[in-house]
């Protein structure tokens, strides 16, 4: 398969009054085009910042990133970052706040609306188009967030923790609904975890990283044959094995 | 922009019907004590002053201000009225665009804001009456030393507060559209503009109070017409009767600006769905 994503020895340091912030170096992985990439890692190591600069948001201090070839220089529209809070705008309706981005990025034409529409019949969203998000469940409004980001027909999917605000319950059925979503849309997506079952459950590999500044510590990959599916997956085999694995690699750091 | 709900209303249980009954009462209520009070006033004070228990040389009475509205002609109340209407409905929409205007800037540039953080601080604290003589010899006693008048005491509290509103903007919505590769334009007028609707109402019925305020004190200072200047006439004539009249009017003026704004804020929000 082509890669879609090339990050090449990129580093990033925060300046401020009190002092700088080293929150990763040196990190070098690329992505696949239709892959599902996990990223865990130490709180705070710099996961966020990672993907806001291959989103473009934060030019990185070294090192650059390429997306199809191309070096990110600020945000691309082949880029959808998904934020942990839905973030949706409670002065718009459900179809409003799906069409946000396109209106942004001046692509409100008749064909993307029609996709965004399309979105919402598919995943369960239509009828309430013309509710306000405060009318919505959480895990709804998690949904509408998405098909806001997937109306602008991304290549490339971020997720910071995307579900994070959810409960367990709702949390699980939501990230076997999104999975399913993005196969079906063919959505390359890298997604920063907390929740170790979470990233093994849907990545096809997990990127470690280490404890700040973080380097990455090892690119798993996993395999539990053809036809996955997240919720399956917890009960497979191996799944025990890649959590012991991953977890030794996570607490390893935090006691060096 | 608020759909209709699709299903009928369905049938109201008993208990809402209790909930409604008693919630109306109380509204009712609410409003015949509110409008109790003023009658009880009005006819306690003109009691008052028919028993000889006020001085009602001073204090005038209920009839006599009655009086005096009917004579408008005779000391040309509405031709005050108008003035002073038009004074403040001025200063207050030079002060909410000017000032709208300043937030925004101090809002977009923070270079800008940082270097004008010390003045507008130490403007906001001025009794900006202290400054009526230099108006006056600036732009002339008239009406336009008035609306100057009035713009400068509301319009540095319309941008401080248009400011802190604009500043509080939910700065995770901001990333959002940022994320999209939102132009600060953009992010200006999909995000902090829409998010703000109620603090931009709240600083305009401030701003309404401020700029009646800024009027009467130019209309003292400059003393050619209006409300302010019936008053400082009718005090200086001993007709209290007439100071009495105008500040009831004054009363009443405000009221109304406030609720109409009130009413443009309800208006406003139910568009934008909040
Ligand atoms: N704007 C900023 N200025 C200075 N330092 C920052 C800034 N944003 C983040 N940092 C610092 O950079 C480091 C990495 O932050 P980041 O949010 O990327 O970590 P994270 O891995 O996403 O954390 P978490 O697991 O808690 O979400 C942290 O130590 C944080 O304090
Ligand atoms: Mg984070």
């Amino acid at each position: 398969m082509e890669e879609i994503l090339r990050v090449e020895d990129v580093s990033h340091t925060y300046q401020a009054e009190n002092g700088e912030v080293n929150a990763f170096e040196h990190i070098s992985f690329t992505v696949r085009r239709g892959e599902f990439l996990s990223i865990v890692g130490p709180s705070g190591c710099g996961k966020s910042t990672l993907l806001s600069v291959i989103a473009g948001l934060i030019p990185p201090s070294g090192g650059r990133v390429l997306v199809d070839g191309a070096v990110i220089t600020g945000v691309s529209p082949h880029i959808g970052y998904m934020l942990q809070r839905d973030n949706l705008l409670e002065w718009r309706t459900i179809l409003n706040n799906v069409l946000f981005g396109l209106e942004i990025r001046r692509a409100k034409t008749p064909q993307n609306i029609e996709r965004a529409e399309r979105l919402l019949k598919t995943y369960g969203l239509y009828d309430f188009r013309n509710k306000y998000p405060r009318q919505l469940s959480g895990g709804m409004r998690q949904r509408a967030a998405l098909i806001r980001t997937l109306a602008t027909g991304p290549d490339l999917l971020l997720l910071d923790e995307a579900f994070s605000a959810l409960d367990y319950q709702t949390r699980l059925t939501v990230t076997d609904d999104v999975y399913r979503i993005l196969k079906r849309e063919r959505v390359t997506t890298l997604m920063v975890t907390h929740d170790i079952p979470e990233s093994i459950s849907m990545g096809d590999r997990v990127l470690i990283l280490s404890a700040r500044p973080a380097r990455v510590r090892e690119l798993l990959s996993l395999d539990f044959g053809p036809g996955r599916a997240p919720l399956a997956c917890r009960t497979h085999p191996r799944f025990g094995a890649y959590f012991d694995h991953i977890w030794k690699e996570l607490s390893t750091d935090e006691t060096s | 922009m608020r759909h209709p709900e699709p299903a009928a209303w369905p049938a109201v249980s008993r208990q809402r019907a209790l909930y409604l009954r008693r919630r109306r009462r109380r509204a009712c209520l609410i409003h015949t004590c509110q409008i109790g009070f003023l009658v009880l006033f009005f006819a306690q004070w003109e009691l008052s002053a028919r028993l000889g228990w006020i001085d009602s040389f001073i204090l005038s009475q209920p009839s006599r201000i009655l009086a005096t509205l009917r004579n408008l002609s005779q000391n040309h109340l509405l031709t005050h009225v108008g003035v002073t209407l038009y004074e403040t409905l001025t200063g207050f929409v030079l002060g909410v665009l000017l000032g709208a205007g300043i937030a925004v800037v101090l809002w977009w540039s923070s270079f800008v804001s940082r270097v004008a953080e010390p003045y507008l601080v130490v403007l906001n604290s001025l009794p900006k009456i202290a400054l009526g003589p230099v108006i006056i010899l600036l732009v002339g006693a008239g009406a336009k030393a008035i609306i100057f008048m009035a713009l400068a005491i509301s319009l540095i509290v319309t941008v401080l507060e248009m400011l802190a509103g604009f500043r509080a903007t939910d700065p995770e919505s901001i990333r959002m559209a940022r994320t999209f590769g939102a132009t600060k334009r953009q992010i200006f007028l999909k995000i902090v503009l829409p998010a703000n609707i109620n603090t931009l109402f709240n600083s305009l019925k401030i701003n309404i109070g401020l700029s009646l305020v800024g009027v009467i004190a130019g209309e003292f200072l400059v003393s050619k017409a209006g409300l302010g200047y019936l008053i400082v006439y009718g005090g200086q004539v001993f007709q209290l009767d007439l100071v009495m009249t105008s500040v009831l009017i004054l009363s009443v003026m405000a009221a109304l600006m406030y609720e109409s704004v009130a009413v443009l804020q309800k208006l406003v929000s139910r568009r934008f769905g909040g």
